[in-house]
């Protein structure tokens, strides 16, 4: 007797547990877009100055205070490594941009205060295309750009 | 659960340059399979990177980061002993944490 009711409080225990886990979102089947902190707009974009208004700015400038450095030929357009660096103040944020491939938003990270603005990473390229770095330094948006050709594309096939 | 991050991080004169390769299919959404279907994106949407509680960067990625993405930056402030930690979340809201000690 008793322990038959006990049993049913630990049943119900562990339900309320899962419902609480559901709801602060642990599990989320098929929301597969609905990340916060992610901004959907700027990686929906297919242009340089639709994904900077999409990040909140007006117009890019270029700038010379930007770096790219990747190979100028990318044999497997599937790993393209690349570095971006900003001489730039008050750099906040720097993105890669790759102009042709089907969404032009690669990557973007923020910079905090204390970490130097130079990151490397590697990108997919559909193609050759000219890649921009877009840098946000100071509230403002500054961009450099560099083509870089592709022999085997990394999108499909 | 994702296969673990490899991360080092090694002082560079006086800052702590961080390298971070990650284990992810990072799928496009724009290949198909071999019936025509389309297979659908997966990838890492943001990654944060911590020491003793402070961010040091944090990334928003879309699927055209490479396959088993790989990272590097450095950031000043760190010590040998301190610990760096690496979180990532994808598009399922799948998640990874994994830490390092600088040496």
């Amino acid at each position: 007797m008793n322990s038959g009711r006990r049993k049913v409080l630990q049943g119900t225990s562990g339900m309320a547990v899962m419902g609480i886990a559901m709801a602060a979102g642990l599990f989320k089947p098929g929301s597969a877009w609905a990340q916060a902190g992610w901004n959907k707009a700027a990686f929906d974009t297919k242009s340089l100055n639709d994904a900077v208004k999409a990040m909140g700015g007006g117009a890019a400038a270029e700038s010379k205070d930007i770096t790219i450095t990747s190979p100028d030929i990318a044999e497997n357009g599937a790993v393209v490594p690349f570095t971006i660096s900003s001489k730039l103040p008050k750099t906040e944020q720097l993105a890669i941009l790759v102009e042709k491939n089907p969404n032009i938003l690669a990557a973007s990270f923020n910079i905090p205060d204390g970490t130097e603005p130079q990151v490397n990473t590697r990108v997919k390229m559909g193609q050759t295309s000219n890649v921009i770095a877009l840098v946000k330094a100071d509230g403002k948006f500054y961009y450099a750009s560099k083509e870089v050709k592709v022999t085997l594309g990394g999108c499909g096939g | 659960m994702a296969d673990p991050m490899k991360i080092r991080a090694t002082m560079a004169g006086d800052k702590v340059e961080v390298r971070v390769l990650m284990s992810h299919e990072m799928e496009t959404g724009q290949r198909k399979d071999s019936k025509g279907a389309t297979i659908p994106a997966w990838f890492i949407q943001n990654v944060t990177a911590t020491h003793n509680g402070k961010t040091v960067l944090s990334a928003e990625w879309g699927p055209a980061v490479s396959k088993n993405p790989f990272l590097s930056f450095k950031f000043a402030g760190g010590k040998p002993g301190d610990k760096v930690v690496i979180t990532w979340t994808d598009n399922k809201g799948d998640k990874r944490t994994d830490e390092a000690t600088i040496s």
